[in-house]
């Protein structure tokens, strides 16, 4: 594969795998919690919190990007505290996960939620009046019926990271081998004359890895409904 | 053990206030769909806090609302069989049946692992998941998960209303085991006036949130004051003993001196059984009957008369320690001029006792 892609088509192939890689696993816990707590807590700015979390799906992503900037550059409070402890967001890789996982956030809370919100209660306080604690509860009953939609809600956001342009382009900017992920490329492909077959077979990959991600949920999805015998 | 139950709380159109023992066996908290059961039932279980109350087995306090102290669930060691089974549908039945062991370790299992499957006759389940078994097959799985979280009581909601008719003669036996091999209170609630005959060791009758009458099962049922399903889910309890089985489909009993048919049962001679008549399928005739269909004649003794709101007249009949309750029309008791104190003769027909209506007494411990 890496003789088909020239390096420059490859490192933006490799490095956006990597950013939506790192992006889905560090906001999946968070996104568990707060699709968790959207299905079955009942608190004050419950509807604020949803609106937050729903914000990068209305919003322009080139906004998000902005806002990004404005609050994790290094020259922002938060960002130029971060550098001070080592983490540096502005034009780095991270920087383009972290783009990419509040973009693909939404998604990910939506899936979680609906699954959460389809297991019955009721199995739940079976279970705890056979003996299992909160925590318990949670990790034999609600997480095992859940886990399809986890996997569901992780691929739709690695499949929304990997697809990510405005946020990232506006916070991280287009740096080849830094922040140049397989949209920034095809875009700066185009710029250039002759970008064509560049852009051509970063479509193709693009379309490859959009379809295994949506096939490999499909079957996932089948196999828990057959393991539930539903 | 005993358990005993004082829960307040507010319900939807009335205050429910009760206030009850439960001695080890079945207490059967007998009522309306609607008459706060489930309520209490939860509140035992710690998945409804109530208003106020206090819930105690012996010296262990479940909840008690005015001193703040509240069990999670969790803490409670019961066995919870619910109306609908709860199986969990990502476990076998084996994962299921042993879901509350794993959380009770260093107990002392109250039975064998293989002896519980085996009294259900639920050996060849284990591997299936729950989506695969039948309504009475999951119900049986339920009994026998509740069973093997090794609890210090246990708590059924209507357990059978899911089933039809034929798998309910099929579980109610596995409660009458119960009730009759464990030492363990059991709460459960129906709204069935034959299963209540069947298990129940004392009944809780409820209405709208209150408890009208507590007490041994043939006392309550029985009881004029109490018909909390209705006059015509009236009847009474009689316990009687298998005497003979005839070749004709009928079975002999034997109870206070006299004899009742009834058709075939299958237990054997010498069996005590608890036999439920309803009121509706009994008659009342001032001399002995001559020339009659009906095989079971009894000489009784009116001890009350109790008119309702219709047209009906329910009468209390005593022979023996024995009550049997009689429903007839107001007309009938005016023509026969029925009074307390008065000798007559009750008439059964054989048929009219359902087979579902009869089963084991429970056994002295």
């Amino acid at each position: 594969m890496t003789d088909w892609l020239g390096p420059d088509e490859w490192r933006a192939v490799a490095l956006s795998l990597k950013v939506s890689f790192w992006a889905t696993l560090c906001s999946l816990p968070l996104g568990l919690w707060v699709a968790y707590v959207l299905a079955r807590r009942e608190f004050m700015g419950k509807q604020l919190l949803n609106g937050i979390v729903h914000l990068p799906l209305i919003l322009p992503p080139v906004v998000t990007g902005y806002l990004l900037l404005t609050t994790f550059g290094t020259q922002a409070p938060v960002g130029g505290m971060l550098q001070s402890l080592g983490v540096v967001f502005a034009f780095r890789w991270t920087g383009a996960a972290l783009a990419a996982a509040i973009m693909a956030f939404p998604l990910m809370v939506r899936a979680i939620r609906l699954s959460i919100e389809a297991v019955d209660p009721k199995l739940e306080q079976a279970a705890s009046t056979l003996g299992a604690s909160g925590v318990w509860v949670f990790l034999t009953v609600t997480l095992p019926l859940i886990l399809p939609g986890i996997l569901a809600g992780a691929i739709l956001a690695f499949a929304k990271a990997m697809g990510e342009f405005g946020a990232t382009i506006t916070f991280v900017s287009n740096i080849p081998g830094q922040t140049q992920t397989v949209p920034s490329a095809i875009y700066a492909f185009l710029q250039v004359p002759g970008g064509e077959t560049s852009v051509w077979r970063l479509v193709i990959v693009s379309v490859i890895i959009a379809m295994s991600a949506l096939l490999l949920s499909e079957w996932l999805a089948r196999r828990a409904k057959r393991r539930l015998g539903a | 053990m005993t358990l005993a139950v004082s829960v307040q709380h507010k319900l939807s159109g009335f205050d429910l206030d009760v206030t009850f023992e439960a001695p080890p066996g079945i207490t059967v908290l007998f009522g309306r769909s609607g008459a706060g059961k489930t309520t209490i039932v939860n509140a035992v279980a710690g998945l409804l806090k109530p208003d106020g109350g206090r819930v105690a087995a012996d010296d262990l306090v479940l909840f008690d609302i005015e001193n703040d102290l509240w069990l999670p669930p969790h803490k409670r060691r019961l066995g919870y069989v619910f109306q609908d089974a709860r199986l969990f549908p990502h476990l076998s039945v084996r994962q299921n049946l042993l879901y509350g062991r794993w959380f009770a370790p260093g107990t002392e299992p109250r039975g064998s692992f293989d002896q519980i499957i085996e009294m259900l006759g639920i050996e060849d389940l284990l591997k299936r998941r729950p989506a695969a078994l039948s309504g009475g097959e999951k119900q049986r799985v339920a009994i026998g998960r509740a069973l093997l979280a090794n609890p210090k009581l246990i708590l059924a909601d209507e357990p059978l209303s899911s089933l039809d008719d034929a798998r309910k003669s099929d579980i109610l036996p596995y409660f009458e085991r119960l009730r009759d091999e464990t030492k363990i209170p059991i709460l459960y609630v129906s709204h069935a006036a034959t299963e209540v005959a069947r298990i129940a060791t004392s009944v809780v009758a409820l209405e709208k949130g209150r408890v009208t009458r507590q007490g041994p099962a043939a006392d309550v049922l029985s009881d004029l004051s109490v018909a909390p399903l209705g006059v015509r889910a009236t009847g009474s309890m009689i316990e009687a003993v298998v005497k003979s089985h005839h070749s004709d489909g009928l079975s002999a009993l034997a109870t206070e001196g006299t004899q009742l048919l009834v058709p075939r049962v299958d237990h054997p001679i010498g069996t005590k059984l608890r036999v439920w008549i309803g009121a509706q399928d009994v008659m009342v005739a001032t001399s002995r009957p001559n020339g009659i269909s009906a095989l079971n004649v009894l000489e009784v003794e009116i001890k009350e008369l109790r008119l309702g709101s219709g047209p009906g007249v329910m009468v209390q009949l005593s022979f023996g320690a024995s009550l049997l309750l009689a429903r007839i029309t107001r007309r009938s008791a005016d023509a026969l001029a029925l009074e307390p104190g008065q000798t007559v003769y009750a008439v059964i027909k054989a048929v009219s006792v359902p087979r579902d209506a009869i089963g084991d007494a429970p056994s002295p411990r």
